[in-house]
């Protein structure tokens, strides 16, 4: 088996932009799907609005492309109407932290069994580079001549404190890092959110003068550093898994809610 | 068995009948018992409650859930409703069965919370962006809510199309003895899942009025839903022969087979001169008006519309023949009128009687008007 079991060769080169960091992640996850041996049929890729929202045209599963910022609301449905189906929402900076904010802090609290992905560029590529709640502060954009008088968030910890059971932290240079984690996410059997930081040279590059593909992830490679050696008043930011706990997964807490209701015999 | 249920009771017993196996909700004002009632009920048979963020969250799960196989209905009322907009066209888009139940209070915005109205009959119609259409069913008794649910299910596994069953505040906790052995043998459609033979395209469609045959997600095949203008194999696609061919089959499947789906009541009179429309809760008023106007001497007709999308054309174009006028009591300001006017043009008088003080309209409102 390859990565094109997963991913329709026939359809490359993707339509993103040279250098941008949406391929380098498909092709992760799809290593991750191919490593488990996870079957096809098994498999939703749910996608949201914006250039990474094209992500599942690449993708031989099953594929549900939605609306942006609510991927992670339609794969809340699927994996309780079937949970035995492995359930992937994929989703930019914009669709997961600024529409979809809310569908993702609820999924995390109730712990939904799924792997949730936000390939953070840091900016809203496809509508022309404006900011996102990820832009950091002073950031030039197309919505922020002057510099950015808003601060980012910290998505990582925004969804540790929201109660997700597996959290990490990777970048498109960290690649074999990135499918190890995308590995575990799948298999934790609890809600699982890996952020992957990424360059969109066309818009945020252009907007901040970070020049081409290379350099913005030389760049990107040498903000982070790994949390073992990471110090709270670091001003990097943490690469690695940043929590890996055990608890009881959604579908299989509202199993026991059928239980109780007497509805596992029966039907 | 005949129970003495309320309208949101009814439609929990409507849904149970029809197979729901979902329920994706959010708590509004009249429509929470419907939730509440669900969310036991469901368990028992090995189905599904989840109550979500918001009602954004509550279509959109539905609709994710109902790809999985499952037949699935959300409640609300206008607010909520409003909200839930952008994930109905995402149903009509994707062609994803699912049941939306309205119950209407007044508006507008935050209105008149525990009031009745009628105000959303446009809204479920246009309210989505591009204006496709949908089905549409309103009950005014607690039987026919029963049965409407039902209907809803079986309509919308039919077409791959969003249904909404519309009531209201008083229709919701209106209690009516309903003998629910009555629905034993009622029809229940299933969606039609996809040949194991042919190549399998989730979008496949020969004509213009077809509706394609589903693969659940997690089954052979591999499936592909989607919000953007897809081909038939659901990849988004910019050729405009296959964009028309997609966008009109949208419109064709609901508007070209309006007979197979519309549903009136009516009761016409020789030699009326007049008639009365309505719907839902206004249509009981109507009736009793009706009664009464007809042992006071005058000839009416009366025409009950219990499905309001595809309007009814050819129910309001017969019943009108013959007659000068046309009153229409509804508690809007005139979104039912608006149809009826259009069906029959200017040369017969439509008159609107209408309300939106969270009051119903008495009938000696309508046949002052008569
Ligand atoms: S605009 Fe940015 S995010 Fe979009 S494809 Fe180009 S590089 Fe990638």
């Amino acid at each position: 088996m390859s990565i094109f079991t997963y991913i329709n060769e026939a359809k490359l080169p993707t339509f993103w932009c040279p250098g941008c960091g949406h391929g380098v992640i498909i092709k992760a996850l799809a290593q991750a799907f191919d490593e488990l041996e996870i079957p096809n049929n098994k498999i939703v890729v749910v996608t949201g609005i914006g250039c990474f929202g094209r992500a599942d045209d690449y993708f031989m599963t099953n594929a549900f492309h939605t609306l942006h910022g609510r991927a992670v609301a339609y794969a809340t449905g699927v994996k309780i109407g079937n949970p035995d189906l492995t359930v992937v929402a994929l989703m930019g900076d914009g669709d997961a932290a600024s529409i979809g904010g809310n569908h993702l802090i609820h999924a995390a609290r109730r712990n939904l069994g799924i792997l949730a992905l936000c390939a953070n560029n840091r900016n809203y590529g496809m509508t022309g580079g404006q900011y996102s709640p990820t832009s950091q502060f002073g950031d030039f954009s197309a919505t922020s001549k002057y510099g950015l008088p808003e601060s980012a968030f910290d998505l990582c910890a925004l969804v540790q404190a929201a109660g997700a059971s597996f959290v990490a932290r990777s970048t498109v240079f960290h690649y074999n890092n990135l499918v190890k984690y995308l590995k575990q996410g799948i298999t934790k059997g609890g809600f699982s959110f890996v952020e992957v930081l990424e360059p969109c040279p066309t818009m945020y590059g252009k907007f901040n003068k970070l020049g081409a593909a290379p350099e913005m992830i030389q760049k990107i490679r040498d903000e982070v550093v790994p949390v073992k050696r990471w110090e709270p008043d670091s001003d990097k930011l943490p690469i690695g898994i940043l929590r890996n706990i055990d608890k009881k997964e959604y579908t299989d807490a509202y199993a026991e809610v059928i239980r109780k209701a007497g509805g596992d015999n029966g039907n | 068995m005949k129970k003495f249920l309320s309208g949101n009771e009814a439609v929990v017993e409507g849904a149970m009948i029809a197979g729901c196996r979902f329920f994706g909700g959010y708590p509004i004002t009249p429509s929470s018992e419907i939730a509440a009632h669900i969310s036991a009920r469901l368990p028992q048979v090995g189905g599904k409650y989840i109550q979500m963020e918001d009602e954004i969250g509550s279509l959109a799960s539905c609709i994710g859930a109902s790809l999985t196989g499952l037949k699935v209905m959300t409640a609300t009322s206008g607010p909520g409703l409003s909200l839930m907009l952008e994930n109905v066209g995402m149903a009509i888009q994707a062609e994803v069965p699912c049941v939306i139940v309205d119950v209407q209070r007044g508006g507008p915005s935050t209105g008149l919370a525990t009031k009745v109205g009628q105000g959303d009959v446009h809204q479920v119609r246009w309210g989505s962006h591009g204006g496709y259409p949908v089905i549409a069913l309103a009950s005014s008794t607690i039987a026919e809510t029963v049965e409407f649910t039902i209907e809803a299910f079986n309509l919308a596994e039919k077409f791959r199309v969003p249904v909404f069953l519309m009531t209201d505040k008083i229709i919701a906790q209106l209690r009516e003895d309903v003998d629910l052995d009555s629905f034993k043998d009622y029809p229940i459609i299933n969606r039609e899942p996809a040949s194991e033979n042919d190549e399998f395209l989730p979008y496949r469609a020969e004509s213009l009025t077809d509706v394609p045959a589903m693969s659940a997600f997690g089954g052979k095949h591999l499936v592909r839903a989607s919000s953007t203008t897809h081909d038939q194999r659901g990849i988004p696609t910019s050729d405009p022969e296959k964009i028309t061919f997609k966008n009109e089959r949208l419109f064709r499947k609901i508007q070209d087979r309006a007979d197979e789906i519309c549903r009136w009541e009516s009761d016409l009179q020789t030699g009326a001169d007049a008639m009365v429309v309505s719907f839902g809760i206004s249509a009981r008023s109507a009736k009793q008006a009706v009664i009464e106007a007809r042992a006071a001497g005058k000839k009416v007709n009366f025409l009950k519309l219990q499905t309001l999308w595809p309007f009814p054309d050819k129910a309001v174009q017969e019943a009108s023949e013959g007659v000068s006028r046309i009153v229409v009591p509804e508690l809007n300001w005139g979104q039912v009128a608006l149809e009826v006017e259009r069906v029959v043009g200017k040369n017969i008088e439509t008159i609107l009687v209408n309300k939106t003080n969270g009051l119903i309209i008495q009938p000696e409102e309508i046949i002052a008007k008569l």
